[in-house]
């Protein structure tokens, strides 16, 4: 039997005929990254391949690498195997990864979302004869609402919390939903102030987009400058001590997981908004309809759910273990986070 | 119904206890009458009966959600409350409805005896037409309690500040048996009553584990020590005539105990017992495990009564010739207690004393309290003599002071998904012991509680990486982790494949140092079986 164009090995999901990872999770002598998030970009590997605005988001986190820039769309062949990345909507910079090898076409699509959160390139289907996606919400109990009533509810309770003279501290992972946040945040209401780790990433991408004025939290700044203003910080710092000197504070977490009221008692979170930067049910289904695919690969998420469903819709469709695999939860989310800091 | 949605939608987005109590004021405040006692009700789990069979509701909102019914309960599974599931996987809708709380819960009252083709059009016609929080709301009317982090007691204190009546006060009028569709909000909440109905039951007065050393409690002359019984906490009311018998749920469950039927006549009205009801027979108190048979019964066949009777054992009055007593000191109400036992035809009756023992020092308390396994007791109950029958936990007066749980080292062998706050996280396990002549893992118990949020999540990643079957929403693990259960008791059961049943099993930690066949055998278990003593009254 011939080897399939892409296969799962130990390292990640390997392009024999190219000798190409995509997102390896050991390090390899030549990756493709679909974005900057911790679990799909690692250290340690030789040469580096993703989206151009992807690049300074993996210098900052990764350091000194070899690494190659390339636009959407821009078709570059590896031993005669084609490659190009396609926009995935997910954050800054990400791309889903087509592969194609005498006519069999292959994509990869990295976390991907179908909303234009107006910040990232929206995604665009990419026809395929194999589709590899993820499924990190594939229950139908996700349903997102238009990212724009999100921001109307978050806007009101922070101006809400500011009426009671309490500062708002709000959790979001500090790539991609802290610019998200910040985006759409009112300035009229109050300032902004940020932890450290979402600071550094922002500024690494203000010359990408567009974002409010920050302040970064320092050890001088004092308690009576937060009241009332909003506190953007990563998960990881809900319990700590830094944030118990923001006293009186209300706490909220933008979160996919958010849609679980349990999830959000756990968490001990004041307030949930539901905000995810990954497709929810049905947007999983019209993405992978739109790519014309008949075989499905299912990787990170409720993937056996998800490929049992998929099969009786009539796809061929499997799911294949991979590092950025198990049930993704806010605890997964938590220990990126931690990498990221 | 939007002003209750509003109000869980408020209670949902806060975790600090001052602004559900402030969500809680607003609505009593702003709410109708008849709504407010709806939300009282419900609050303190009074729902009205389940109108319709959840197989019947999963599958109707599996059908308007458009999906196959195993994604639905795949979905159940992983979302961990079946309204809540039915909220998020039905199309949200814009409306919002008019009607009111009582509207609601009065059609879904009626909704039982509709034929199921009808309760099936009531059910799809509301979950499209109302927003998420009420759909979620009126799919919880319907099916299960309302567990969304609101204690009475919370709710108590509310309803106090709104009313500006004493929060005692409102615990005691909202004891009991009241009706919600035919109690006003006047009736049950503001209005002062003389004599209120005679069935009702005063709010039970519960102790605190002891803090630091026995002997800081000073002179042991002070105390009353007697042992903690393992039974069902009850208070006996006989007035007019009428016996009541009443459990710390708050639970009439004077027809499960056909035994107490007979104390009118010779207990006088307007007398009020606190006790423990237990299985007693032979002259010798039974086990948790034997009483077991008697709760949850509703009818009770003579065959039970003769194999599993129970006995009272009593150790406070309350109420003593139809006048309050609870503000006696603790002393003169045994006295009277005392008295009350002696009266005629008294001995007829399943009441016994429980006797505080004799002890004229710590040193002999602490010896006592070894004893309690003996005794079929959990430890002691240590009670200041001058002490008033307070309402709820209240610390100073009323110690126990349990034994130390025994311990066994078990094996992970199943887990499932948590509920609640533990939604989509592998919390609830069971775990087995080695039965040594099969040299197999043998199910003893299941436990919920006792890990950190942390281990919980360490525990979960390690089950997702390790499971071996699915079922549902349980799944088999492989056997490896090995943690120490503590359990209060345990007892031969014929209902457990294992044969012996234990009592409150619960994780004390998760024991990382040992391997798999260094975990404790079936017969170490049952070694930790004790027989109790005989004891005559």
């Amino acid at each position: 039997m011939e080897t399939p164009l892409l296969i799962f090995n130990e390292n990640g999901i390997y392009c024999q005929e190219a000798d190409v990872y995509l997102d390896p999770w050991h390090p390899v002598d030549r990756a493709i990254i679909t974005h900057g998030h911790a679990d799909h970009s690692r250290y340690g590997n030789k040469e580096y391949i993703t989206h151009k605005n992807n690049v300074p988001i993996i210098k900052h986190r990764l350091g000194d690498i070899l690494v190659h820039g390339k636009e959407y769309n821009e078709k570059f062949v590896v031993n005669n195997v084609t490659f190009s990345l396609h926009p995935a909507g997910h954050i800054i910079g990400s791309s889903q990864v087509r592969v194609e090898h005498k006519g069999e076409v292959w994509v990869f699509s990295g976390d991907y979302k179908l909303e234009d959160d107006g910040i990232s390139t929206p995604f665009e289907p990419v026809k395929c004869h194999t589709f590899i996606t993820e499924c990190t919400f594939g229950i139908p109990p996700f349903k997102w609402m238009p990212q724009g009533e999100v921001f109307k509810d978050i806007n009101q309770w922070w101006a809400n919390n500011r009426e009671e003279g309490k500062t708002s501290v709000l959790f979001g992972y500090s790539l991609g939903k802290a610019q998200r946040l910040l985006k759409y945040l009112d300035t009229s209401i109050g300032e902004i102030y940020t932890h450290g780790a979402i600071e550094n990433m922002t500024e690494v991408l203000r010359n990408q987009a567009q974002f409010p004025p920050t302040t970064l939290i320092t050890r001088d700044t004092k308690k009576k400058d937060l009241l009332g203003n909003i506190v953007l910080a990563p998960p990881s710092a809900h319990g700590s001590t830094w944030i118990r000197k923001m006293v009186p504070f209300v706490t909220a977490s933008a979160s996919g997981w958010m849609a679980f009221r349990g999830a959000r008692r756990r968490r001990a979170i004041d307030k949930g908004f539901v905000l995810s930067d990954h497709c929810d049910w049905e947007e999983l289904l019209t993405a992978i309809k739109s790519t014309g695919a008949e075989k499905i690969i299912a990787t990170h998420g409720y993937t056996e759910i998800f490929s049992r469903y998929l099969r009786a819709q009539g796809y061929d469709a499997r799911t294949e273990e991979t590092q950025f695999e198990g049930e993704v939860d806010e605890v997964h989310i938590e220990k990126k986070e931690k990498e990221e800091l | 119904m939007k002003l209750f949605a509003d109000l869980i939608r408020d209670l949902d987005s806060t975790n600090k206890t001052t602004s559900k109590v402030a969500a809680l004021v607003e609505y009593f405040i702003a709410a109708p009458d008849k709504d407010k006692v709806w939300a009282i009700a419900i609050l303190s789990h009074r729902r009205p009966p389940r109108p319709v069979n959840t197989t019947l509701i999963r599958s109707w909102a599996a059908e308007l959600a458009a999906i196959p019914l195993w994604l639905f309960e795949e979905s159940y599974h992983i979302v961990g409350d079946l309204a809540e599931t039915i909220a998020l996987v039905i199309p949200s809708s814009q409306n919002k409805s008019d009607n009111s709380l009582f509207q609601f819960v009065e059609e879904i009252i009626l909704l039982k005896s509709w034929p199921d083709k009808e309760k099936k059009e009531y059910l799809i016609e509301n979950w499209t037409n109302l927003s998420y929080y009420e759909r979620f709301v009126f799919t919880k009317l319907i099916t299960g309690s309302f567990r969304i982090g609101i204690s009475q007691k919370l709710m108590t204190r509310a309803l106090s500040k709104a009313t500006g009546i004493e929060e005692d006060l409102l615990a005691y009028r909202l004891m009991g048996n009241w009706d919600p569709s035919t109690t006003s909000f006047h009736n049950l909440i503001i209005k002062q009553r003389e004599s209120d109905f005679i069935s009702k039951p005063y709010p039970f007065y519960l102790a605190y584990p002891l803090e630091g050393e026995v002997e800081d409690l000073g002179s042991v002359s002070d105390w009353f020590v007697e042992h903690k019984w393992d039974g069902i906490r009850a208070q006996i009311i006989v007035r007019d005539q009428e016996v009541f018998v009443w459990s710390r749920g708050e639970e009439l469950v004077t027809d499960k105990y056909p035994e107490f039927h007979s104390l009118p006549g010779i207990v006088p009205d307007g007398t009020v017992m606190d006790g423990e009801i237990l299985a007693f027979s032979n002259g010798a108190i039974g086990s948790f495990n034997d009483l077991q048979t008697r709760i949850g019964r509703k009818t009770i066949s003579t065959n039970l009564l003769k194999k599993t009777p129970v006995v009272l054992k009593v150790y406070d009055l309350l109420e003593w010739k139809g006048e309050d007593i609870r503000k006696l000191p603790l002393m003169d109400r045994r006295q009277l207690l005392e008295r009350l036992l002696t009266l005629e035809r008294m001995n007829e009756l399943p009441i016994h004393l429980s006797e505080t023992s004799q002890l004229c020092n710590w040193e002999e308390v602490a010896a006592e309290r070894s004893k309690a396994r003996e005794y079929r007791s959990e430890g002691l109950m240590i009670k200041n003599k001058n002490s008033p029958y307070r309402v709820g936990r209240k610390k100073g007066d009323w110690w126990k002071w349990k034994v130390d749980p025994l311990s066994i080292d078990a094996v992970l062998t199943y887990a499932m998904r948590g509920h609640g706050r533990r939604t989509n996280l592998f919390t609830d396990y069971t775990f087995a012991l080695w039965d040594k002549d099969a040299e197999e893992l043998v199910t003893f118990a299941k436990a919920y509680s006792g890990l950190t949020d942390a281990e919980f999540r360490k525990v979960d990643a390690w089950i997702k990486r390790n499971t071996l079957e699915r079922f549902g929403p349980v799944r088999s693990v492989t056997p490896q982790l090995v943690f120490e259960i503590a359990f209060e008791g345990v007892a031969l059961s014929k209902r457990h494949k294992s044969g012996v049943a234990t009592r409150f099993p619960r994780i004390v930690r998760w024991r990382q140092d040992k391997k798999v066949d260094e975990a404790n055998s079936l017969e170490d278990l049952k070694m930790m079986i004790s027989i109790p003593q005989s004891q005559h009254e």
